[in-house]
């Protein structure tokens, strides 16, 4: 009996031990390619670690193409995208989860509907729309709609702000107090982790985002990590070296960013999950 | 009767962003791209009305590219949401055991691919799958297996996409994972009494438990499958010979290629409806095996 469960025990953490390994091993493989030579990364059998470590693979590929810019680029987009999200979707889920309105019902659940329309859908029409307007080539209409609050960020802080107490509200309408004052004094400040969880994601959707960029913008100059990655991709394809270089600056912020709020992107996960 | 007032008032100021968003970029846009889906309209020219043609030429054939894409995108999502539930659950679910150690360490290695983005991720996968040079070649070679050509042959390339989009299961493992630390202990403590085995506590506790969990990641991981885009569009070009050309990709073409709106409006209405159908077949079957604990 005993050793049987014993045996279990040890398979039970092989496998997950494989399973680390299918998800670390193109994360590996992609550093050390990009620390090889030219030549060395075509070698057969293949080789695991680099030698020697060529770290000016890294500035290769960032002056190749105006990496620089392409970041700062990335930097004002997501920047922008943040700061909007946090202010709608909180302002938002606060009405939904404690104002009591005419067509509130009715505004949520056509939120919580739009979840799942395929974004293919409203992709053209909001295209030729930003056309008329003459918004193309610009970061308008990878900003903006971010400013009118996203369904997932407003779902995500209402089921928070909903488990908040009542009675809190009421005693400060008894001190006379308004609704944004209890927004402000008294909901903001209870919701740091639900609010970090937003920020992150938000972070992560506008600096992963890709469709978007190809679709909207047109002029290099313009262009974010995303789109410049795979230009380079199209420009230099055969220099592997130089390509998973210049992957691995992309992914690095995102890893970085990652690991500082970890904790938190495990509750939102979770928290999306369950109030489904 | 004031302050309720002021309530509302307040109340309708602080949705008033997201209503009209909701207005603006979704209600506005899919109103638009229906009527723009029975219209001829290059970009160029004013959109003119043609009645049912687009879809027309869609379901009989003229336009070749329709069935394949959708051919190759229910090939796909069939292999991808089982597939990627199985593997998710079984990782959860071990994860999940009592005596693991360091549980937070695998949790933060299972995740991690989920946060690379889709360009990076697809760099890195065009590179493992790589004939010649590429990593899970050399490893077919090195058992003495014959090589495949992932990316690169008809046959492979969407079971190669499959295995990519599996690496970035991590957080349907975490929402699973939520929902295993969810089962009440009492449950299996009341099976050991009765003196249930881990094969039937499994089967009639665990299981049960978890289809709610189970049904809401069918249903998310059915939604993104037959939306699968960037991947497609980086490695393959929907190739070879079409044989990736899944169907968002087919609509971002149609439209941002050759400049068909109309038409592409038509293709992403089409998309729209199959998953409002396998979405409500879905819920339909749910009340025969999801469980819900309220209504017991």
């Amino acid at each position: 009996m005993r050793k049987s469960r014993r045996v279990s025990q040890i398979i039970v953490y092989a496998i997950l031990i494989l399973g680390s390994v299918f998800c670390l091993l193109p994360l590996f493989w992609l550093v050390r390619s990009s620390m090889m030579s030219s030549m060395q990364i075509f070698e057969m059998p293949p080789k695991w670690i680099p030698s020697p470590f060529r770290f000016q693979n890294y500035t290769e590929a960032l002056t190749t193409i105006d990496f620089l810019r392409f970041f700062r680029n990335t930097l004002t987009i997501t920047a922008s995208c943040l700061i909007g999200a946090l202010i709608s979707s909180s302002l938002g889920a606060y009405s939904y989860a404690r104002l009591d309105w005419p067509g509130k019902k009715f505004f949520f659940g056509l939120l919580l509907a739009s979840m799942m329309l395929p974004g293919a859908v409203t992709l053209i029409p909001t295209f030729i729309g930003w056309r008329l307007a003459d918004l193309i080539n610009t970061y308008v209409p990878l900003i903006l709609p971010v400013w009118f609050g996203s369904a997932f960020d407003i779902f995500l802080l209402r089921q928070f702000y909903a488990g908040i107490p009542r009675d809190l509200d009421e005693a400060a309408y008894v001190d006379g107090a308004g609704p944004w004052t209890i927004f402000w004094r008294i909901i903001i400040p209870l919701s740091k982790p639900p609010l970090i969880v937003i920020g992150l994601f938000s972070f992560m959707n506008s600096w992963n985002d890709f469709m978007g960029p190809l679709v909207y913008l047109n002029e290099e100059s313009k262009f974010t990590l995303a789109l410049g990655l795979q230009m380079f991709q199209s420009l230099h394809s055969a220099q592997w070296h130089l390509l998973m270089a210049a992957s691995t600056v992309v992914i690095l912020p995102v890893i970085i960013v990652f690991f500082i709020g970890q904790r938190y992107f495990i509750e939102g996960i979770t928290l999306t999950g369950m109030k489904g | 009767m004031l302050h309720k007032r002021r309530i509302a008032v307040a109340g309708i100021l602080f949705a008033l962003p997201s209503i009209f968003g909701i207005m603006l970029f979704v209600i506005l846009p899919m109103l638009t791209s229906l009527l723009l889906s029975f219209t001829d309209y290059r970009i160029v020219n004013t959109p003119k009305f043609i009645g049912f043609t687009n879809y027309k030429r869609l379901f009989d054939g003229t336009d070749p590219y329709f069935y394949n894409s959708l051919w190759v995108t229910f090939k796909y999502v069939i292999l991808r949401v089982p597939l990627g539930l199985i593997v998710s659950f079984i990782a959860a679910f071990l994860l999940n055991m009592e005596f693991i150690r360091g549980k937070s360490v695998f949790r933060t290695i299972f995740y991690l691919p989920a946060i690379v983005p889709a360009v990076a991720s697809s760099m890195i996968w065009i590179w493992l799958f790589s004939p010649d040079l590429g990593l899970f070649n050399s490893f077919l070679e090195a058992l003495n297996l014959p090589t495949l050509n992932w990316l690169y042959s008809e046959n492979t390339v969407v079971p190669s996409i499959v295995i990519m989009s599996l690496w970035g299961m991590g957080s349907t493992i975490i929402i699973f994972l939520a929902g295993l630390q969810g089962v009440p202990r009492s449950l299996y403590e009341a099976a050991i009494v009765d003196g249930a085995g881990a094969v039937r506590k499994f089967r009639h506790i665990t299981i049960p438990m978890m289809t709610p969990i189970i049904f809401f990641n069918l249903i998310m991981g059915s939604i993104g499958a037959f939306q699968v885009f960037t991947e497609a569009l980086i490695m393959t070009q929907g190739g070879p010979n079409n044989a990736s050309l899944f169907y968002n990709y087919y609509i971002y073409r149609q439209a941002f290629q050759f400049g068909e709106m109309g038409q592409a409006s038509a293709i992403a209405w089409i998309l729209f409806i199959i998953i409002l159908i396998v979405t409500a077949i879905f819920f339909r079957t749910s009340k025969t095996w999801v469980f819900y604990e309220s209504e017991v």
